[in-house]
């Protein structure tokens, strides 16, 4: 004799449920959960923040002042060649 | 001026790139290689069913749990690097980069966020298809998210498909498909992944055999030891036959790097490839010192077949490609530098002339760029011996990577005969060496990086962009700050990697 059909959650509850048991069931991974999160916080809210600002983004307002910037920086940056053996001046 | 650079500062923010890179890359070819091997473990569970099989892929798939964990987002840290220290390379490249790679990364993270998950959570829970499935996509997703970045370093030591822009100062893609599928990058991508497939393989090898001389997990070990050395050895060749391409690759575009690496000073026909020698680390480019210390051997000819694919072909020396060689037709940095001189000179006329609304003067600058652009990145250089990379380092590094890499097939071959003959666990001298193969691994594969990495100096694209010009104009002391907080940082990540990962080999398969 068959019985009632069998429910079936919704898939989207399904996948929930899926990653809810998968972490519940974590021994060692719960360790690595909390090494990710200490290392992205002290990457991104201490590092980045404090420490790596973006130069460029920061300094100009827009894009045009930073190709301005860039393009001063290559055209002041070089100066002439002196030959060391013959000490002639390009 | 360059005179005021400080050079302090670019070479702090060089050091801490390389320290950034060089920790990433100890996670990432474990990472790309090994999520193939244990695809194949997975594999071989699902075909014949043997629960041995599913205990064994459950335990290498942690470790890789563990090295991804670690591992994870230390490659962002480099993206900080580019925009503080590096910003106008930044600028410079971020059409030919920018959305690739962001593109990349988007679809790497949903790949492996889907199928990671369901490697690690599937087992009883989805289909043994849908979860084979995902083990293979999950190699396939970590190997694909390598992709972008290595073309992006293939590009920058041979800059392809580009146009420079002068008026927003940055590398215009003009042929995505000569960036992406040009030989460098082809040969780099295949030689990053195949060398992180033999990294891997011994990374198992390491762990197998140590429970071998413990007598612990002895059928795990055996069976784990089979499948990695096969896949190793097929990638060891593999890897020995694509670093030939490269070299090849690196002799038609970057020969300097080839010469330093090499310690080839004077250009030579039927040049040799050294065998064994200690490079003179005093020996300038214009002296007459001998490049070598004492004895030392080279294979006649050589050289000339793995730079032009002909024994009695002529290789250039350093000299040749500082101060030029008629004969050879080859223009030395001293011609290129005046040519850059002219790029720069023109470039700055053209900024002037824009300035000042003159169109017509405007383009006659523009015409003369264009005319010497592709030698812009020399006129840079204060002199012409500042093309030649830093040579001894190129040289070791190059030679460690070659006798090891060269050692590395013979070592899986060893194992794959004595696991044939059944004695592989009385080989206690192969199990020993086999404990320290992984660190020979790591050693060969960082040596490598050192190659492509200091032997492109001065350059950060190569001809067209000096590391020294790259930079932000920031005080070394800024980086020298942020270089001691990674070395901390660092430290401590991988002091918790070595205690987790020893931690779970002791505990071993049965608690999985």
């Amino acid at each position: 004799m068959n019985g009632p059909p069998e429910h079936r959650p919704p898939l989207l509850l399904r996948i929930y449920q899926f990653y809810r048991d998968g972490f519940r069931q974590m021994t060692v991974g719960r360790t690595l959960w909390k090494i990710i999160f200490i290392k992205l916080f002290i990457m991104f809210a201490v590092l980045k923040f404090f420490f790596f600002p973006d130069f460029l983004a920061t300094t100009f307002s827009t894009d045009a002042q930073r190709a301005d910037h860039v393009i001063d920086q290559l055209t002041q940056s070089a100066q002439g060649y002196t030959n060391p053996v013959k000490g002639e001046r390009l | 001026m360059i005179e005021n650079l400080d050079l302090g500062m670019v070479n702090w923010a060089r050091a801490q790139f390389a320290l950034t890179a060089m920790y990433h890359w100890i996670f990432v070819p474990l990472t790309l290689g090994i999520t193939w091997i244990i695809a194949f473990y997975h594999s071989i569970y699902v075909k014949t069913g043997n629960e041995e099989w599913k205990r064994l892929t459950k335990f290498w798939m942690k470790l890789f749990g563990v090295n991804f964990a670690i591992g994870v987002a230390t490659g962002i840290i480099m993206e900080f690097e580019f925009g503080t220290n590096w910003s106008n390379y930044s600028w410079m490249v971020g059409d030919i980069f920018g959305a690739p790679l962001a593109i990349e990364g988007i679809f790497a993270f949903f790949l492996e966020a889907t199928f990671f998950a369901v490697m690690f959570f599937g087992w009883n829970r989805v289909s043994k298809g849908f979860h084979l499935f995902s083990t293979w996509m999950v190699a396939v997703g970590s190997n694909l998210s390598a992709v972008w970045i290595l073309v992006a370093n293939a590009w920058m030591q041979h800059p392809v498909g580009q146009a420079f822009n002068p008026d927003t100062a940055r590398f215009e893609m003009q042929n995505f498909a000569e960036v992406a599928f040009s030989p460098y990058a082809i040969n780099k991508f295949t030689h990053a992944t195949s060398s992180s497939m033999l990294m891997a393989a011994f990374f198992i090898i390491s762990i197998s055999s140590w429970y071998l001389l413990r007598g612990r997990h002895i059928v795990m070990a055996k069976r784990s030891i089979v499948v990695a050395a096969t896949l190793g050895l097929l990638a060891s060749v593999f890897t020995i036959f694509n670093g030939d391409e490269s070299a090849y690759e690196i002799a038609q575009v970057q020969p300097m790097k080839l010469a330093a690496f090499e310690g080839l000073y004077e250009g030579q026909t039927n040049a040799g490839l050294v065998a064994i020698g200690l490079i003179n680390r005093e020996k300038k480019v214009y002296d007459q010192q001998e490049p070598f210390i004492g004895f030392n051997v080279h294979i006649p000819g050589l050289l000339s077949l793995m730079a032009n694919r002909s024994f009695g072909s002529f290789v250039p020396g350093m000299k040749d490609l500082v101060y030029g060689n008629a004969e050879h037709n080859i223009l030395g940095a001293v011609q290129k530098m005046e040519r850059g001189k002219k790029a720069v000179a023109s470039l700055d006329a053209y900024k002037q002339a824009k300035k000042a609304d003159d169109k017509a003067a405007a383009d006659v600058h523009l015409a003369s760029f264009n005319e010497y652009k592709e030698f812009l990145g020399y006129g840079y250089l204060n002199k012409p011996e500042e093309a030649v990379p830093p040579v001894a380092l190129s040289f070791n590094a190059f030679h460690v990577m070659v006798i090891l890499g060269s050692l590395f097939p013979l070592i899986f071959l060893g194992y794959l005969y004595f696991s044939y003959k059944g004695n592989l666990a009385e080989k206690k001298w192969l199990l020993g060496l086999g404990t320290i193969t992984y660190l020979l691994g790591i050693m060969a594969s960082q040596a490598g990086w050192i190659v492509a990495e200091v032997g492109r100096q001065p350059w950060s694209i190569q001809d067209l962009l000096p590391t020294t010009i790259a930079r932000t104009n920031l005080t070394a002391g800024t980086v020298q700050t942020t270089f001691f907080m990674f070395l901390a940082l660092f430290t401590l990540l991988l002091i918790a990697e070595i205690s987790i990962m020893v931690k779970q080999i002791n505990i071993g398969p049965e608690e999985n």
